[in-house]
């Protein structure tokens, strides 16, 4: 008796992978660890951080260029993506594209600077696209984003905000320190500054870009202390962030990369996203693919910011920002496009401190 | 002491599912199981709990509901779950660490492979409210002090860890169930002995315990998360092992293990508040759990505090 059954276990475990084997069916869109099918006139591979084409904000967006270009060529066989699961996924999962001839490899993220760095010098035939950081190999085209000059506008924003219900206190919440993220801090601040010259502002990273739980409660510590508005840019964990404010209901919260105010509607229909500073990495991506469809890639870098708006804020009027208070955000935009306002792309508060 | 109040609803956010988790672990370490496999066995719920909570949100009428029934579900799914380890621990004997160790590799697998196949990506897709905080408690949150730590701006989660912790309590230490499930711990050829059916009644320590770690895990990812993604549970099925040696497989010891614990965590994010610990890196805190539980069992170590024969096979043929 035991006999058997210890037999009909093993087998029901043997069936399990081989279930896991046979090739699923059902509906194709989504497949997205299929090879692609025959015949295609252009490869395109996109590897993304540990935050995933669906983080509703920077990995999504560059998977939405991508899939726009697809569906403009009929090519929605041809784009493939895969998500790393930790930084030792880089590596493996470019080089994985390029060995299997790839037209196009995209790299989404700073992080993959190093990855990226060794992987277009061992295939100087594929071409790449790095988003958010440059690499000096000829088969690589960089696209850098002024993040600074978008975050200024929100900055604004929060500080407009901040002084309409007294509070004087706002946040922000990073990913993880560094350059990049550096560059919305210090933009943030300076906007915050100008408008209200005595505002706290508050910092934090959650040392991840996927850790939601981590997100929420450094949400709930900032709130908590009276903080009325947190811009996060933090990708996955910065949901975290939206998702406490929404728990509060009194909060405001500022997207990032994408126009985030769907995903922060409360039961009775109004978002508790402030704005969002939209960062189109869906235009490098959708770029980048284009010219190689058209063999005119060329490696070198690209420069997205207000003047050619890669980087900005969202300003649709009827949501939660006052006419008033979008015709100044405009003319601050307006300002930094003229040049007379220059806006450094350098912190000054520390990680876990105030101004 | 406003910094403690505004940062106790943190730490009753962490402690909740280390606490119902290590309430499982306690099921099955007092019938005489080791259950190493909390953490897989969680990460089954709060797949399960996220999935049912995803598909159920949009329905009209039970949307409201969709985090409690994502709950259930991931009760469910902890007891289909915990099944394996009973097997085979219980019937065909195989040493517990390794089955527990095997369940928590399975796990890491097998709910990924699950999301690919039901949203075409490696997490589920994001669920919109999950389990809402409560504003305020009528009543109770007007006690001064304790009516704002406790009462207000809380999951109603951490109150369901109380009420198992006492009837936990109850059921170990005041019944006859619980009687025979401690003499099977302790001493499982002399409870054969008397009547009693060890196999039984470690098959059903063991399945009481997967319902509570996998509805700590629905819990976990329902409450602080927002999907459930590969590393959403984070080594707190191994914290609430700890948490369990801890509080000396007592329920009152492993509640105050999980508060104590979700303190620590919550610390690390408070810290930069607090003048004096501001110096300390966040990390510190994050170590202090399992810092903590190595100083417990040194000094434990030697005595016997835990359930004698958890870790052995039973052979009622040995004296």
């Amino acid at each position: 008796m035991k006999k058997i059954s210890k037999i009909l276990l093993s087998m029901l475990f043997v069936s399990l992978i081989l279930v896991g084997c046979s090739s699923p069916t059902g509906s194709t869109d989504n497949n997205q660890t299929d090879k692609p099918a025959e015949g295609c006139s252009v490869l395109i591979g996109l590897v993304t951080d540990t935050g995933g084409v669906d983080d509703k904000s920077f990995n999504q967006s560059a998977w939405e260029g991508l899939t726009q270009f697809a569906e403009e060529n009929n090519l929605q066989e041809c784009i493939q993506y895969l998500q790393s699961d930790s930084e030792a996924d880089y590596i493996p999962n470019l080089t994985g594209y390029a060995e299997e001839g790839y037209d196009l490899v995209i790299a989404v993220g700073y992080l993959f600077q190093d990855a990226v760095d060794t992987v277009s010098v061992q295939y100087p035939d594929t071409n790449f696209l790095f988003i958010d950081s440059e690499s000096l190999s000829d088969n690589v085209m960089s696209a850098v984003y002024n993040a600074e000059q978008g975050s200024y506008l929100v900055g604004v924003a929060a500080g407009l905000k901040a002084i309409e219900n007294e509070s004087k206190m706002v946040g922000f919440l990073g990913g993880m320190e560094g350059d990049l993220i550096g560059s919305f801090q210090a933009g943030y601040e300076q906007g915050v500054l100008s408008v209200c010259p005595d505002c706290v502002i508050y910092v934090d990273y959650a040392d991840s870009f996927s850790d939601d739980a981590k997100g929420q409660q450094l949400a709930a510590k900032q709130y908590g202390a009276g903080v009325s508005v947190i811009y996060q840019a933090a990708g996955t964990a910065g949901n975290g962030v939206n998702k406490e404010a929404k728990e509060r209901g009194d909060v405001w919260a500022i997207g990032v990369d994408k126009d985030q105010y769907e995903d922060g509607k409360v039961a009775d229909g109004s978002s508790i996203i402030l704005t969002s500073m939209v960062k189109r990495v869906d235009i490098s991506t959708y770029t980048a693919a284009t010219e190689v469809l058209n063999g005119t890639f060329e490696g070198g870098v690209m420069i997205f910011d207000l003047t050619n708006e890669g980087v900005g804020a969202e300003l649709s009027s009827g949501r939660n920002l006052t006419d008033e208070e979008i015709a100044q955000i405009q003319g601050y935009a307006d300002d930094i496009k003229a040049g007379t306002i220059k806006v450094s792309a350098v912190p000054t508060i520390a990680n876990g401190s105030t101004n | 002491m406003k910094l403690l109040i505004s940062m106790f609803p943190t730490v009753l956010l962490v402690a909740t599912p280390i606490i119902i988790a290590a309430l499982g672990g306690l099921f099955s370490e007092r019938s005489g199981i080791v259950n190493i496999a909390l953490e897989g066995i969680m990460m089954v719920g709060g797949f399960a709990g996220a999935t049912v909570c995803v598909l159920l949100e949009s329905q009209p009428g039970i949307g409201a509901y969709a985090g409690w029934m994502g709950i259930l579900a991931g009760l469910i799914a902890g007891v289909v779950y915990s099944l394996l380890l009973a097997v085979s621990t219980i019937s065909f004997k195989a040493d517990h660490t390794i089955a527990g160790t095997a369940l928590n590799m399975l796990a890491s697998g097998i709910t990924v492979y699950l999301c690919q196949i039901i949203f075409g990506q490696q997490r589920t897709k994001s669920f919109i409210v999950g389990i809402s905080k409560v504003k305020r408690i009528p009543i109770l949150s007007n006690i001064p002090i304790i009516g704002k730590m406790i009462f207000s701006n809380v999951y109603p989660t951490i109150f369901i860890a109380v009420i198992l912790v006492l009837f936990t309590y109850f059921l170990v230490f005041k019944t006859r169930f619980g009687l025979r499930l401690r003499a099977c711990g302790e001493n499982p050829q002399a409870a054969e002995s008397v009547g009693i059916n060890v196999y039984k009644v470690r098959y059903i320590s063991v399945l009481i315990s997967g319902a509570l770690a996998g509805s700590a895990g629905a819990i976990m990812v329902l409450t602080s998360g927002i999907q459930y993604t590969i590393s959403s549970i984070h080594g707190v099925g191994f914290i609430a092992i700890a948490a369990l040696i801890f509080g000396k497989w007592n329920p009152f010891g492993v509640l105050g293990a999980g508060i104590f614990f979700g303190f620590s965590s919550a610390l690390g994010v408070y810290a930069s508040m607090i003048p004096i610990l501001k110096l300390l890196p966040s990390e510190f805190f994050a170590a202090i759990p399992y810092v903590l539980t190595v100083v417990a069992l040194i000094i434990f170590s030697g005595k016997s505090v835990g359930p004698k024969a958890a870790g052995e096979i039973f052979d009622s043929s040995k004296r």
